[in-house]
């Protein structure tokens, strides 16, 4: 083991080492795909109320041009990802299963990668409220997968103060590697985002977290950040899941946990993805929308596996068909094996939160094997990096005492990163049964919550 | 140690439990607390199943309920009319008419005729497969078919059928709400057995995604709406709702022309009817897996 600077490496407690199956994509560049004959926008595509449509149908629209406004603050507006018309604003599947409204936008053919919208302006001047209501115009959202509007995290809220902005290169998922991509190809957009939000939040440090299987990564940053106005570290971590998790994140560099149920604002720092500052740093001085984002395809079972820069709404059979799909791979992962999502259509839309695609054989991710009983070795409690009790959290899953797992054992701290279920010997999908456990609360809120509303009436 | 020392004892015991015995006798007095009679007779005619379908927090507070006149003997959809009855004479109120309820499935997409676009590998519930992608049916809104519903009813009242739908036995059916709380996808919903016309379709899809998801869904065509008594059948979001406030004017008229026999006559049997004009389906094995479009 190599240690930088002879230091001991900084981390956080627990977590798991699935193999990375990086090498098929890191070295790559980022390539542009071609626009799809149709571009699905949907409306919501981030954390927060869904944009509404300001275009009709039959409308031509540009590049660029808005296509849809922010309902309130907690929303960012959608802009068309290519030259073409309107066909309809309907349903479109999700990657979440339901249906939802989408855009649809007909390419024009011929429809050219230049976006004409926006007017370049200098944003040197403008006030941090300003930046705030300029970040929103974007559009940019946590492009790291969360899709929280980055303008909401931005603001500060009162009484909190932001004293160290943490930048997130970690990528800790296996296969992806856009992240990586984009702190070698795009570390002046990075350096301009952080300055940003540098201005914005009125932090005077920042902190770089990357793990160290990214060497290269580590040192365009360091070149780079010579240049930030605050004084800059970047840190290399030891590689290991789920360390790009914000609490995992300021746990390893800070060494401050975060309160449970709190955010690391808690603890005065700010976590921002690479691609989300590059996007804001990019769009932001020529007062452009996001239309595009890097996604890795990989997996065995696309013949051209590589990071594009595709355009937001591109369907997944589009992608898979150019990206060499051979029809055979048994599962399409959106996002990382980890914690992404199997999808059910290939007619899902891309939208700004998609890190990656996988085309899995059958045994790539967690196969469904036969399942045992508890042994109570443990090994679940050992590789939680959140310090739960998955193993009785599960046994009182099978009893559907949802109510106590919440109570007693806290199991809205659990953030789904499935390291247990990557453990665990018995094979017992511990991560699924926390999920139908946090449906089921928050179902079971929304009904006491009702119920209130029509006693309150009555 | 003396023999005198036995005695002490005992004596001492002897006082104690003499002057406690006072102080519970005395308590039994003056801190009791009158109950009603009729509250233990009552519950006692009730089923004890404690399922709460009746508003109340179980068959005691029911009974309670009912004794205070607060609640109808009517209104426990579990006993039989007779026992209502008894427990109507009993007090010497009206028994209340309380209509019987049953729970209705808003799904006819079974294995033969609904198409599945994935196949789901995972805990083998409704509740774990909507989390995942929705599970794996091509139709969003439609019918999961792991039985959920059937594991969570107390009365036993649902079966799954050969094509992996819910059946709804309305004999045994006491519209507890379990099986509307437990599925994902929302497709049960309670409902009085007059309510005969039902759509059993909640695809939103337009026609023609709607005919390539499923053989039996709503296409929302709207000649159910045509025929039916205006106001009674109104197509929303390309589904055919039934306002069921006018469920008076409704009639077999509206689901002769129904081209998919997305809604159906439920017969006092509880057998369903489709109208003549309705797809026929005689597949019985289930669909493949196949690709969109």
């Amino acid at each position: 083991m190599k240690f930088p600077f002879g230091k001991q490496q900084k981390t956080f407690e627990h977590g798991v080492h699935p193999p990375q199956f990086k090498e098929a994509t890191a070295g790559k560049p980022i390539r542009r795909m071609a626009f799809a004959p149709q571009l699905i926008v949907p409306l919501l595509q981030h954390i927060g109320a869904p944009a509404i449509p300001i275009v009709r149908e039959g409308q031509e629209v540009v590049r660029g041009e808005p296509i849809a406004r922010a309902a309130g603050f907690n929303s960012v507006p959608m802009h068309a990802p290519v030259t073409g018309v309107v066909q309809r604003i309907a349903l479109a599947p999700t990657p979440m299963g339901n249906m939802a409204p989408a855009i649809f936008i007909k390419t024009y053919p011929g429809a050219s990668q230049e976006i004409l919208y926006g007017a370049p302006r200098d944003i040197g001047g403008m006030s941090p409220e300003a930046l705030v209501l300029a970040v929103q115009e974007t559009g940019v959202v946590g492009l790291g997968g969360a899709a929280f509007p980055t303008h909401v995290k931005l603001s500060v809220p009162e009484g909190k103060s932001v004293h160290t902005l943490i930048v997130n290169g970690c990528e800790c998922e296996p296969y992806l590697t856009t992240d990586h991509r984009i702190m070698l190809e795009r570390t002046q957009d990075i350096l301009a985002g952080v300055h940003v939000a540098l201005r914005i939040t009125g932090a005077s440090r920042v902190l770089v977290g990357v793990e160290d299987n990214k060497p290269d990564a580590i040192e365009s940053l360091r070149a780079a950040f010579d240049a930030c106005p605050a004084p800059a570290e970047v840190v290399s971590l030891p590689t290991k899941y789920p360390q790009g998790a914000e609490k995992m994140l300021t746990k390893a560099l800070l060494g401050g946990e975060v309160p449970s149920g709190g955010l690391p604002i808690e603890l005065g720092t700010l976590i921002m993805n690479v691609a989300t500052l590059a996007q804001i740093g990019d769009l932001l001085p020529r007062q452009q929308g996001l239309i595009e984002r890097v996604v890795t395809i990989a997996g065995p079972g696309v013949q051209k596996p590589g990071n594009y820069l595709m355009p937001l709404g591109t369907p997944l059979w589009f992608i898979l068909e150019s990206a060499g799909f051979d029809g055979k791979a048994d599962q399409v992962v959106l996002g990382g094996p980890m914690m992404g999502m199997a999808i059910r259509s290939l007619a899902t839309p891309i939208t700004k939160g998609i890190t990656g695609i996988l085309a899995l054989a059958k045994g790539g991710s967690a196969s469904n094997t036969k399942t045992y009983p508890c042994i109570k070795c443990g090994s679940c409690l050992a590789a939680c990096p959140v310090q739960l009790n998955p193993s009785r959290l599960g046994l009182l899953a099978r009893k559907q005492q949802y109510a106590e797992m919440e109570q007693g054992f806290h199991l809205n701290d659990c953030f789904e990163c499935g390291c247990c279920s990557y453990v665990c010997p018995a094979n017992i999908p511990l991560v699924q049964y926390f999920r139908i456990a946090k449906a089921m609360n928050r179902q079971q809120r929304s009904r006491a919550q009702a119920a209130q509303n029509r006693g309150g009436r009555s | 140690m003396s023999f005198s020392t036995f005695l002490i004892t005992g004596f001492v015991m002897l006082g104690l439990g003499g002057v406690l015995a006072a102080a519970l006798a005395i308590a039994h007095r003056k801190l009791h607390v009158q109950e009603d009679p009729r509250i233990d007779t009552i519950e006692e005619l009730l089923p004890q199943n404690n399922c709460g379908a009746c508003g109340t927090g179980g068959c005691r507070a029911f009974a309670e309920a009912v004794v205070t006149g607060a609640i109808s003997p009517g209104k426990c959809t579990v006993s039989p009319p007779e026992v209502k009855e008894a427990i109507a004479l009993y007090l010497g109120v009206d028994v209340g008419a309380e209509e019987k309820r049953v729970a209705r499935l808003a799904c006819a997409g079974g294995k033969h005729v609904a198409w599945v676009r994935a196949r789901y590998e995972g805990l083998e519930t409704c509740q774990a497969a909507a989390l995942v992608a929705g599970g794996g049916k091509g139709c969003a809104w439609g019918c999961l078919g792991f039985g959920d519903c059937r594991r969570v009813c107390d009365f036993d009242a649902i079966r799954m059928n050969a094509n992996g739908l819910p059946e709804v036995n309305e004999d045994r059916c006491t519209a507890c709400n379990a099986c509307v709380e437990v599925c994902p996808k929302a497709l049960f919903s309670l409902h009085p057995v007059s309510h005969r016309l039902w759509v059993a379709c909640k695809n939103r899809a337009p026609e023609d995604q709607a005919r390539a998801e499923c053989e039996v869904a709503c296409i929302a065509c709207g000649r159910c709406g045509a025929d039916a008594p205006p106001g009674l059948i109104e197509i929303v979001d390309n589904l055919a709702v039934v306002d069921y406030a006018r469920n008076a004017m409704a009639s077999r008229v509206a689901i002769q022309r129904c081209p998919t026999g997305a809604i159906v006559w439920i017969e006092e049997s509880g057998e369903i009817s489709k109208g003549p004009e309705a797809r026929k389906v005689a597949r019985k094995s289930p669909l493949p897996i196949a690709k969109e479009r």
